[in-house]
């Protein structure tokens, strides 16, 4: 015989051989997937940012089937993508309300005092040498660490201020861990008018550093119903669980225009209306 | 002088500029209106506020007690009344509790505690017990509690109390000039610390670049058992390790404390405020600074009270010849840049300081390029190009893991590197972090 035929004959045995034993252990070991964790996954946006407190998609799938977690708990999902999964499972979807991240503060470049800062550019590292270089010591920093760990690009830094864009922002919440000033909160997607300041100080304190601060004048506070705009102390707040409309807003006429509507506040309306 | 000191691998020689003020006395800054004090001028806990608005107080009330073993009271700088208890701005730049005093001009003194002449004889907790009830926290820098640093925990053995007279942050000259004029009461801040921790010697090491402060010391060293030793100048001579290093040749672990190899560093500014509180009985109400810098008219070193704000001392220093480019509170190495003249002189306030605009510039950061001068010149023996690399790419645990923690943020890498890196922010940044995560844990 010649050694070719040798070689090719033995190297098909242990194939053939090898390949058997492959067969029996997939067999005998075989990991048991439950398909429906495939299929949610599938069904789930696939955004992996852990805004649901669990590793990703696929892992919160696995919950979800294991029912130790509901659909409703991915903030990214929208009522249908909900309802698509719970219909899958078999299970009832459950109203949720859409959660948006809003900044409170509006002081951008052009009305809060700022030092030269030349270190480096990162709010977090910022706070740590110079308290953020702005006068205000609760405003927001602008070099964006918040958007920067936002997965989705919702968040835009704008002269030196984070604006959260509403219509991107899914509530993952992953940028209200990162503010060192803790100025980002999650409110629901509806309301639409928010206090954009978060400076407890006196109002003529924060006037000398800031154009757009809240000085708590209670103008929008009378304009509204009782219990819809909230006093804490020097600062006032939309009260979320009754929110005002947005016409409270142009009622109100702001003298700071710390009062807001986000829409308008995302397009820049608010610029220049103070000398 | 014993034996040849060791040199401590690494640091770096920059322009010292001590020749603005070191041949300048202490001057006994005039009585202000006004005072604020801030609260918080420890490391430790804030402490619990003892007075309210309209009160009236004497040069030595306190006005807060400590809120814990590692807490310090705080005394009132003058006699007056409290104007209010509202916010400054803070040394890091973000505003903090402060009493405001509005001076009577009478400084009447009310001391809070009595002298004790016979310290030698009287037991060491009492000493202890002192120094912690006069408030005194380490004048160096860092503010750490002085009393808990004389109480080594049980199991500890101290052998080795030493004094740091190194100075070597370049333009601060208060603690070379409090070595000339008050040679006596270093030595006995020295001896009675010595006393409290159960020693009969103690080491002060000075940088050779201060002749007069050994000879001085020198020549009143043998009554109080003290030997002096000099040190070569070399940046951060004065840094605690690094001193310890260099005088006993122990290496303090990372993580672990001085006192983890039998050694207490005690500044001399600490020193002669511990023989103040003991001997005469005043609390640390008072401090002296460098006041310095080319835009200042008249460099100096003052005895400045707690709660002068920089404004006013800036004023005593005859104001200034041309618009700073910068302001810090302490040297040009670790001091931090202020935006505000309305921040006060606290008890770890070492030295104001005002850089023209032409010797500072505005950099920006540019990439590493490996040339390992951080690495050289690292007193801790870590590796700042790559840590700071790891910072910048948020990875905390790898920086934790090149030992990032052992960063005593002396600052010699920002000043060597010739990328104009922001090294230090970047360590301080990991440090906060890591801490951040260890509290979750």
């Amino acid at each position: 015989m010649s050694s070719a035929l040798i070689a090719i004959i033995s190297t098909g045995v242990i194939g053939i051989t090898l390949g058997v034993v492959i067969g029996i252990v997939a067999k005998v070991f075989a990991v048991e997937i439950d398909e429906r964790i495939e299929k949610v996954d599938e069904l789930l946006p696939g955004a992996n940012c852990g805004g649901c407190g669990y590793a990703g998609c696929a892992d919160f799938a696995k919950a979800v089937v294991a029912e130790n977690a509901t659909p409703g708990q991915c903030p990214v999902c929208s009522p249908a993508d909900i309802a698509n999964i719970a219909d899958y499972l078999g299970i009832v979807a459950e109203e949720k309300e859409k959660m948006v991240a809003v900044v409170r503060c509006s002081g951008d470049a052009s009305k809060t005092v700022r030092s030269l800062y030349n270190g480096v550019r990162d709010c977090r590292s910022a706070v740590l040498v110079a308290g953020g270089a702005k006068g205000c010591d609760y405003g927001c920093i602008g070099f964006g660490s918040c958007a920067e760990a936002c997965p989705f690009g919702a968040i835009e830094i704008r002269d030196g201020l984070a604006i959260v864009h509403p219509d991107l922002c899914v509530g993952c919440e992953n940028c209200v861990a990162t503010c060192p000033k803790n100025l980002i909160i999650m409110v629901p997607a509806a309301v639409e008018t928010h206090v954009y300041c978060n400076s407890p100080e006196k109002g003529a304190a924060k006037r000398n550093y800031c154009k757009t601060a809240c000085i708590a004048c209670r103008k929008c506070v009378k304009v509204s119903e009782e219990g819809q705009m909230e006093v804490d102390g020097f600062l006032v707040r939309t009260n979320y669980d009754n929110p005002p409309p947005p016409e409270v807003v142009e009622a109100a006429a702001c003298p700071t225009t710390a009062l807001r509507n986000a829409s308008m506040h995302v397009a820049g309306a608010y610029e220049g209306v103070l000398k | 002088m014993s034996d040849k000191p060791r040199k401590f691998k690494g640091g770096v020689h920059p322009n010292d500029s001590k020749a603005l003020s070191e041949s300048k006395p202490i001057q006994q800054a005039p009585l202000l209106e006004s005072y604020q004090v801030i609260m918080h001028q420890s490391i430790g806990a804030p402490p619990e506020l003892l007075v309210k608005k309209g009160d009236t107080v004497k040069k030595g009330t306190l006005l807060a007690k400590a809120s814990g073993y590692v807490s310090v009271p705080l005394h009132a700088p003058t006699s007056g009344t409290i104007k209010s208890i509202d916010k400054c701005p803070g040394p890091t730049g973000i505003s903090v509790p402060a009493i405001e005093i509005t001076a009577d001009g009478e400084d009447v003194w009310e001391s809070p505690f009595e002298p004790i002449a016979d310290w030698m004889n009287t037991d060491p907790a009492e000493l202890k017990q002192r120094i912690w009830d006069a408030g005194i926290v380490g004048m160096g820098g860092a503010g750490f509690p002085t009393h808990v640093k004389l109480s080594p925990p049980e199991g500890k053995v101290i052998d080795t109390l030493i004094l740091n007279g190194a100075e070597c942050e370049p333009y601060l000259t208060a603690d070379h000039r409090l070595m000339l004029e008050q040679a006596e009461d270093v030595m006995l801040g020295a001896a009675i610390s010595a006393r409290i921790l159960g020693l009969k010697t103690a080491v002060i090491g000075i940088e050779e670049n201060k002749p007069d402060a050994i000879e001085k010391l020198e020549a009143v060293a043998g009554k109080y058992n003290i030997t002096v030793q000099s040190l070569p100048v070399n940046y951060p001579q004065g840094a605690e390790r690094q001193l310890i290093y260099a005088i006993k040749g122990r290496e303090v672990p990372v993580g672990k404390l001085p006192m983890d190899v039998g050694c207490v560093v005690q500044n001399v500014a600490t020193a002669i405020a511990i023989a103040e509180a003991v001997v005469k009985g005043i609390p640390s109400i008072e401090r002296v600074a460098t006041v310095t810098g080319k835009p200042v008219v008249n460099p100096g070193n003052w005895r400045l009270r707690i709660g002068t704000p920089v404004s006013k001392v800036l004023e005593l220093a005859g104001g200034i010849s041309e618009q700073p480019a910068k302001l810090l509170l302490g040297g040009p190495m670790m001091g931090i840049a202020q935006s505000s003249l309305g921040v006060t002189v606290m008890k770890n306030t070492s030295g104001v300081l005002l850089i023209a605009a032409d010797e500072v510039s505005l950099y920006t950061s540019e990439p590493c390029i490996r040339c390992g001068r951080c690495v050289d010149c690292c007193p801790m023996q870590i590796l700042p190009a790559t840590i700071s690399q790891a910072v910048e790419n948020k990875r905390f645990d790898w920086a934790e893991k090149l030992n990032v923690m052992a960063c005593i943020e002396c600052g010699s890498c920002s000043y060597v590197c010739p990328s104009h890196r922001p090294l230090n922010q970047h360590f301080k940044r990991a440090k906060v972090e890591i801490q951040a995560g260890l509290r979750k844990k």
